[in-house]
């Protein structure tokens, strides 16, 4: 039996693609001691690597997720374990050469090689493809395959060359010990196994789908599912057993019928993601013993493969259908699957015990670079929020929400996905106590961290007729789709009169303590140390300058801060403010979020209606702007915060979860008369804020930005100091390589005729097409699109090269491989509305 | 032209460890999967074999629960053309029932005018190890039976089976109608082809029920030997490892030098 080292300073659970390319990337950052093991054997330990068809397509609609792809392309490569194939994404329906088109966007945006071909242009480097099956292809270059496996073992002996690894094969954990740290939050202690225990400060699971197993041996939700791809190999095929190594023809994703055919030396293999999703529980995989290949290759079910074996079949009836080429292998092979999509990456909730799961082999050896970056320096060059466990609402750590999240979104695997795509499955978990009330109304509800959130109400459609051609209306279904003009005859009624907005999906959690000011003023960039009654809107980075977030904090008392901060990136928020504390168990974080929920009240009548329920004095002289504090509102206490992310003159109003309800009807009806209506999260989200040229966490804000390049910089940084200020000073002092520009669409009409209007995500070219590039050696897209409806115009925002942040410039974006002309509208926070904010007033 | 039915049953995959099901009436295939036993693949080719050699029909047949039907169409995949199902519980049957159910089967296929003269069996099934089902079937019916070959052909009205007994290579000639059962080694199974699986899929299978209750003593429940012991002994590392690994290949009798 195997044994292992008594004490460790690193950990890393699992020797796939992921725990290899992290003790690589540990020991080359200086991390000592770094013990690595495995419950099986080496090279191939058992898991989903071991039988991956190691195909690496690299555009993907989320930046992220290319970005650590292109990385670890760039890792492969550098190994020599890459062969370039080129990849064709084809296409057997007018819908899918749209959804074609957009993925050339995204390849544009993200500066990869790409270009749209004819099924001619298949056929000649796919000689074996029929092509009357479909219609035309996205063709990508530099599409390849890598060994996996060698690759592994290139990193493994890496990390062993530094003389700081120790690897440990066949010896299997049996427990995870964790100690009570400051603030009730555990930490890490000891990793127990089949092979001895290790005492360890920080551990890191890599162990793919048995990685809810081990985290909840230490207790921790790692809320993935292990997931059947069903995958056959075909052969020997004389087209390819006459070609040397491994690959010679490019790979053929079938978008439509959703399967791949990957050559594999004489072999074809074909692979599937349009079978029923079937779900495996990480305790129901086989052992290394039970299996009869490896404990991810499960027995192949027939009857779901039959289907796209016909398919494929079609697709190439002379390479499939060759005399001798059997079906020589057929598995059901296990990966990993999250409630959306991202993998699950970061420090886990239990002090020092970090995760890397879910990770595709496309992503492995950078997700190891990210991980590893962070764990040494506290960030990672690529923004991985997105991937971030601590992003998860508990709802969200539930076995069975993974599950119902995955089975609905398997097929959607090679899907049309729309990006505001909604899921259908586990919806009403976390439901306001206006949601009857909204209901009624024709809420349509959109869900954010589980929160059912209006998004429109039908009940304003008669705004429609009043604001006639100023909702601009759209007509192409894609663009209309998710989405309804009445969100901007809300709008302009909002501007008209007033909106009440239900925004009980904010996260909100108090700091309080004597350690209280200093966490707050060491977590914010902004001046914290502020009369008590004041309200902050600040930025939050990270060591390196980049955004961890942007929020608001309130000063409630000398020892009591009040942070609300939006729904979907709240629990990463709470973490990091909770990292933040001091040891002392005087200062603490309460969440309040089930507690508290929040209405807005904004727009030119908002005071007067507040004014007819209060004896409090609502004047501007009385509650300027930028204050908080109690009031009595129609006989409920309400802590009421003057602030506005939509540009209006207005309150949040801050309520007790059990008299929202009453305020909110309360104000409804109050509002009435004054023309008020309720208004939904597409005026609060995209419309409002949009004309204001507010920023958005997670669209114009991530860890790749500076508050600089965002154009947010204020005239002086406060003498506290803070999380990233040395960074922010010397980029302050520094010439920007981008600037966050805001610029209207002139001309929607395409070449058909149809009016088009983006939705996000979209390139910004030259005027004629040309490629722009920033000083990042990064390419324009469009980080938030929407409405501007007071503007009676289609709005983007955009990081553009400093040469190009010019008002006035006319520059063009491409929507579906269409030019339509734009020009540059503000190069800074400046809003295109009420540029000197005199609405707020 | 020879027409040979063959008989298959749905097994778990024993390659890898045992496990039982949790009433321990049967072995749980979650983990490994189902198959049909290696014994069975081969006398599947064979059948295939002697069918397209003769210008007849293989057909396949199961005594099985609804699940069995995805070894029918493995079969129906590498080259059968017909296949029947009885559909029945196998753990209640034993291998006089079974014989019983193929033997009428055979009738059947006969009066259907679709007469079967030669029935291919696997040696002994892969799960209960019985080695009875082939002789008693041959019984049943009045046919001659021969056990545990690996090769056999058909030409003149005449099968001749071969293979290795204790006390050599043996050689048989029997006449058709005919029972055989067949041990692997002999012929290479095939893989089913991409068309052969889409074909099998659009066979319509003969759905039978029993002829008769099973009889005799029903099993009581399965119990799992004692793990047997194993060794790891490290032969040696890299390349100075050859030699001994080429010696213990040489020992094993997979190596001849």
């Amino acid at each position: 039996m195997a044994e292992v080292p008594a004490t460790a300073d690193v950990v890393v659970i699992g020797a796939g693609i992921v725990g290899n390319s992290l003790v690589h990337h540990l020991t080359r950052l200086g991390w000592k001691n770094v013990v690595q093991i495995d419950k099986g054997p080496l090279p191939n330990p058992g898991g989903s690597t071991g039988h991956a068809s190691n195909f690496i397509f690299t555009v993907d609609h989320s930046r992220e997720i290319t970005d650590i792809t292109l990385d670890s392309v760039a890792q492969y490569k550098e190994m020599g374990v890459f062969t370039e194939s080129g990849g064709f994404e084809i296409a057997r329906t007018e819908e899918r050469m749209e959804e074609l088109r957009r993925r050339m966007s995204s390849a544009k945006a993200w500066g990869i090689e790409a270009e749209l071909v004819s099924p001619a242009f298949v056929k000649e480097k796919v000689p074996f493809i029929e092509e009357d099956q479909f219609i035309g292809a996205f063709w990508t270059p530099g599409v390849g395959v890598v060994d996996s496996l060698r690759a592994g073992t290139i990193m493994r002996e890496r990390g062993l060359e530094t003389g700081e690894l120790t690897v440990v094969p066949t010896v299997e954990v049996v427990g995870l010990d964790t100690e009570e740290g400051p603030h009730g939050r555990r930490r890490i202690t000891r990793v127990r196994t089949t092979g001895g225990d290790i005492e360890a400060k920080v551990v890191v699971i890599a162990a793919g789908v048995w990685s809810p197993k081990l985290g909840d041996m230490a207790g921790i939700s790692i809320p993935l599912t292990p997931a059947v791809h069903q995958m056959i190999s075909v052969g020997p095929c004389p087209q390819l057993a006459e070609k040397e190594g491994e690959i010679s023809f490019p790979i053929v994703r079938d978008m439509d019928t959703f399967c791949y055919e990957r050559q594999h030396g004489a072999d074809m293999e074909v692979g599937s993601y349009a079978h029923r999703a079937i779900l495996h529980e990480p305790e129901d995989i086989p052992s290394i013993e039970q299996a009869k290949l490896s404990p991810t290759e499960m027995p192949f079910t027939e009857d779901d493969f039959d289907p796209q074996l016909e398919q494929a079949y079609e697709l190439m009836p002379e390479l499939l259908g060759a005399e001798g080429a059997e079906i020589r292998y057929a598995i059901n092979g296990l990966l990993s699957l999250t409630c959306d999509g991202n993998p699950i990456l970061g420090e886990s909730e239990v002090a020092g015990l970090w995760t890397a799961s879910a990770v595709w082999i496309k992503e492995g050896p950078g997700v190891g670079r990210a991980v590893a970056e962070w764990m040494t320096h506290g960030h990672s060059e690529i923004d991985l929020h997105h991937s971030d466990i601590a992003r998860f609402h508990p709802h969200q750590k539930r076995r069975e929400h993974t599950r119902l999240r995955t089975t609905e979104s398997f097929i959607k695997t090679y899907g049309i996905v729309h990006p505001a795509e909604q899921y259908e499955s586990d919806r009403d978990q976390r439901l306001s106590p206006m949601h009857d009330s909204q209901a009624k109304l024709g809420a349509v509800f959109f869900e954010t961290a589980g929160w059912e959130r209006p998004f429109w109400y039908e009940s304003n459609a008669d705004l429609l007729e009043v604001y006639g051609d100023a909702v601009m209306p759209r007509e192409h279904e894609w663009d209309a789709r998710w989405w309804s003009p009445i969100i901007n005859a809300e709008h302009l009624r909002m501007r008209e009169s007033g909106a009440v907005i239900d925004l009980s999906a904010f996260c909100i959690f108090d700091i309080t303590g004597p350690g209280a000011l200093d966490t707050v003023q060491r977590t914010c960039v902004a001046q914290c140390d502020v009369a008590v009654g004041k309200v902050i809107y600040t930025p939050v980075l990270d060591a390196k300058g980049g955004f961890r977030s942007d929020l608001t904090v309130m000063r409630l008392g000398d020892d009591h801060f009040r942070v609300v901060t939006g729904g979907a990136h709240g629990m990463a928020d709470r973490a990091w403010f909770a990292g933040q504390l001091p040891d002392d168990e005087a200062t603490t974080l309460t969440d309040l979020t089930d507690d508290v929920s929040t209405i807005g009240i904004w727009g030119p009548r908002a005071r007067e209606v507040v004014a007819g329920l209060t004896s409090d004095d609502v004047s501007d002289a009385g509650f300027g702007f930028l204050t908080c504090r109690e009031i009595d509102l129609g006989g409920t206490t309400v802590l009421a915060s003057r602030i506005s992310y939509v540009g209006e003159l207005g309150w949040e109003l801050y309520v007790p979860m059990g008299s929202a309800a009453q305020v909110w009807e309360t104000l409804l009806e109050a509002g009435a008369p004054h023309g008020v209506r309720p208004a939904g999260i597409g005026v609060y989200g995209t419309t409002g804020r949009i004309e204001k040229g507010y920023r958005a966490y997670g669209a114009e804000l991530d860890g790749e930005r500076s508050i600089v390049e965002a154009g947010m910089q204020r005239p002086k940084v406060k003498a506290a100091d803070f999380v990233g200020k040395e960074a922010y000073l010397a980029q302050r002092e520094a010439s920007p390589q981008a600037v966050l520009c805001t610029l209207t669409v002139d001309d929607h009409t395409s070449a058909s005729g149809t009016k088009r209007y983006m939705l996000g995500g979209e390139p910004i070219l030259t005027r004629d097409g040309g490629i722009l590039t920033d000083g990042h050696g990064h390419h324009p897209y469009v980080t938030s699109a929407g409405s501007a409806p007071s503007l009676g115009k289609h709005v983007l925002l955009a990081y553009l090269p400093p040469e190009e942040a010019v008002i006035g410039n006319e520059l063009a974006v491409s929507y579906m491989e269409e030019l339509y002309p734009v020009t540059v509208g503000s190069i800074d926070a400046t809003p295109l509305l009420d540029s000197t904010n005199e609405r707020l007033r | 032209m020879t027409n040979p039915l063959i008989c298959i049953k749905r097994v778990v995959d024993a390659s890898s460890e045992v496990v039982l099901t949790e009433d321990a009436q049967g072995v749980d295939g979650r983990y490994a999967g189902f198959t049909t036993s290696a014994h069975e693949e081969c006398a599947v080719e064979i059948g295939v074999q002697v069918a397209s050699a003769t210008g007849g029909t293989a057909s396949v047949v199961t005594l099985g629960d609804a699940d069995a039907v995805e070894q029918l169409r493995s079969a129906l995949a590498v080259g059968c053309t017909a296949a029947t199902h009885v559909v029945a519980d196998p753990q209640t049957f034993g291998p006089a029932d079974v014989a019983r159910e193929l033997a009428a089967v055979v009738r059947d296929h006969e009066q259907a005018g679709t007469p079967h003269d030669l029935v291919l069996l696997g040696n002994d099934a892969a799960d209960s190890g019985d080695f009875q089902v082939g002789i008693r079937l041959a019984y049943e019916l009045g046919w001659p039976v021969v056990n545990g070959v690996s090769k056999v052909s058909v030409a003149d009205g005449e099968v001749t089976a071969s293979g290795d007994g204790p006390d050599g290579h043996e050689t048989y000639r029997l006449p058709l109608p005919a029972v055989v059962t067949v041990l692997e080694g002999g012929v290479e199974p095939r893989y089913p082809t991409v068309p052969g699986r889409m074909k099998a899929k659009k066979v319509e299978i003969e759905e039978r029920t029993p002829v008769s209750d099973p009889a005799g003593p029903s099993r009581v429940r399965l119990v799992l030997p004692p793990p047997s012991p194993s060794s790891v002994q490290v032969l040696g590392e890299g390349a100075a490892a050859a030699p001994a690994v080429v010696d213990l290949l040489e020992e094993l009798g997979v190596l001849a030098r």
